[in-house]
């Protein structure tokens, strides 16, 4: 057998020759008009992006920006779903939104498979992840997570006041991908880094954002290459070994998808879970509702799915064409927000109101169509668990300070610092 | 009645399996799949209707 030297630093980096991608000028500063010149990058954005949206699906329901190269928000439930649907007219090579857009040779792969990737290809990556993620698969991780749900509290033993979000909700899932992907656990304060730097720091100068992403990478490799060596049950063994179509993985579809669960299943579940305790720590009603009939929790969460959908998605349109009424160019940004569709109330009942007894509840939250969150299992049994222990444990606890409380810009949205007074 | 997944639509966000996990469960991609025939327990007829409900593809169609 010959030994695998796929992984080495020359392979996974991009070949002189290989096509660029292109940049735009980065204008940042405050928004002169939601309906022409929107940017979910800005400071009122990440406060209240609901109020925007709101305000747009009635006026303008397909918004305009100049920035980032050009780009449209759709805010009502139907565009929304039909964007996700047309992977025709609408490509997922790029799935951020901001000043740079990769080659048009990436598709239909993308960086980072199955999310960059759109069909033909997508079906088969997302394929080898599948079974993984099934519901049955993941109640095997139950639990070891709610233990480590209940360790996080024990540390918290004689305070009063505690950061729900950066002492909690954070590292849930943390815990959680590392201990599929089989990375070291005490690993978990650096993935936080690569994360932020990819999904916050959009409107970072190029060379700090690729220096962050080096950096990334560099640590994927090292964790690849030791599993290389040592062979485990894990999810890393299993993508180094995996096959498409008669052939392992090139590099970097592995790395690429080892970047993606890192990232994709880390700010997304520590946003649901500490948007969750906020939700509880500002409405006593609910949360002593909660707390009395645990059996509804099931039901509550898919309303905080719903009502404080963490994902926002992109995508680029593909061919100059006119789309409902809207000029769309190739190359067009579409900021898919699935927050905006799940608070339409064409599509739902009181949809500004979060009833945590809703009983329909067709929220996409994690999506809709092909790209149907892989993780949505894994993410719902953490979502469960954290919120079950947290109420089980501490289950009275108010916000110590409204004005503390920070939630993060960009596409995907939760409390960054959530201090709460325990009772 | 009787419950019914469109294999085209469904994209295995698992909602009916989690809310009527008597009607429906998993295959090992975790798409869904009806139990038996299909047929709808007189007991279990609100389970099917959430289910249909709540599963955001439209893939399930219900059948008097
Ligand atoms: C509450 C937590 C989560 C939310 C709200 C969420 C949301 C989403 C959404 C909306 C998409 C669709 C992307 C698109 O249409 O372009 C997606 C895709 C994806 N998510 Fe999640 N996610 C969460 C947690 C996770 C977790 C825990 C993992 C895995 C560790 C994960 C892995 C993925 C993957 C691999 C994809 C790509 C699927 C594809 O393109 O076929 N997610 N997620
Ligand atoms: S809820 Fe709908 S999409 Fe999800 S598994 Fe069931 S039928 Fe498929």
């Amino acid at each position: 057998m010959s030994v695998d030297d796929r992984f080495t630093k020359e392979n996974l980096q991009p070949r002189p020759d290989a096509p660029l991608g292109t940049r735009n000028e980065i204008v940042t500063g405050p928004v002169s008009d939601w309906a022409d010149d929107f940017s979910h990058l800005e400071p009122e954005w990440a406060a209240d992006p609901y109020r925007i949206q709101d305000d747009l699906r009635e006026r303008c329901p397909i918004a305009h920006t100049g920035r980032f190269g050009g780009g449209w928000l759709p805010t009502r439930y139907e565009d929304v779903a039909a964007v996700a649907y047309d992977t025709e007219a609408f490509s997922s090579r790029s799935i951020i939104m901001g000043n740079f857009r990769p080659p048009r040779e990436a598709a239909p792969i993308g960086g980072s498979p199955p999310i960059s990737s759109d069909p033909p290809f997508h079906h088969d990556a997302r394929r080898l992840l599948l079974p993984a993620f099934t519901k049955r698969a993941v109640s095997r991780r139950e639990e070891a997570t709610r233990a480590y749900c209940h360790a996080l509290i024990d540390a918290f033993e004689g305070r009063r006041e505690v950061d729900a979000a950066g002492e909690y909700a954070q590292h849930i899932p943390v815990r959680v991908i590392a201990d599929m992907l089989g990375f070291p656990l005490e690993d978990g304060p650096r993935f936080r880094a690569f994360i932020e730097n990819s999904l916050e720091g959009v409107n970072r100068p190029p060379e700090q954002r690729r220096a962050g992403m080096e950096l990334l990478f560099d640590y994927l490799i090292a964790q690849v290459r030791d599993h290389v060596e040592r062979p485990r049950d894990d999810l890393t063994t299993y993508l180094i070994e995996a096959e498409l179509h008669g052939q392992k993985l090139t590099p970097q579809h592995v790395a690429g998808t080892m970047a993606l669960l890192l990232i994709a299943g880390v700010d997304t579940t520590w946003s649901a879970i500490g948007a969750s305790l906020w939700h509880l720590a500002t409405n006593p009603a609910d949360r002593e509702r909660l707390v009395a009939e645990p059996g509804l929790l099931p039901t509550a969460m898919e309303e905080f799915l719903r009502a404080y959908a963490p994902v926002t998605m992109a995508r680029l349109v593909k061919h100059d064409m006119q789309w409902r009424g809207v000029p769309m160019k190739q190359e067009d940004w579409v900021l898919l927000s699935f927050p905006a569709a799940n608070r339409d109330p064409a599509q739902f009942e009181r949809a500004g109101e979060v009833l945590i007894d809703r009983e329909v509840n067709r929220h996409v939250a994690f999506g809709l169509g092909i790209h149907r969150c892989v993780g949505s299992h894994l993410a719902r049994m953490e979502l469960r668990v954290a919120l079950e222990v947290w109420l089980e444990r501490l289950p009275r606890f108010t916000l110590a300070d409204p004005d503390a409380v920070t939630w993060s810009a960009g596409q995907v949205r939760g409390p960054r610092a959530l201090p709460l007074l325990l009772s | 009645m009787n419950v019914r997944i469109d294999p085209e639509r469904c994209q295995g966000h698992g909602r009916c399996y989690d809310l009527a996990p008597a009607l429906f469960g998993e295959d090992e991609e975790g798409y869904g799949q009806v139990a038996g025939d299909g047929a709808v327990p007189p007991g279990r007829l609100d389970d099917a209707r959430r289910a249909a409900a709540n599963c955001p593809e439209r893939a399930i169609a219900l059948e008097v």
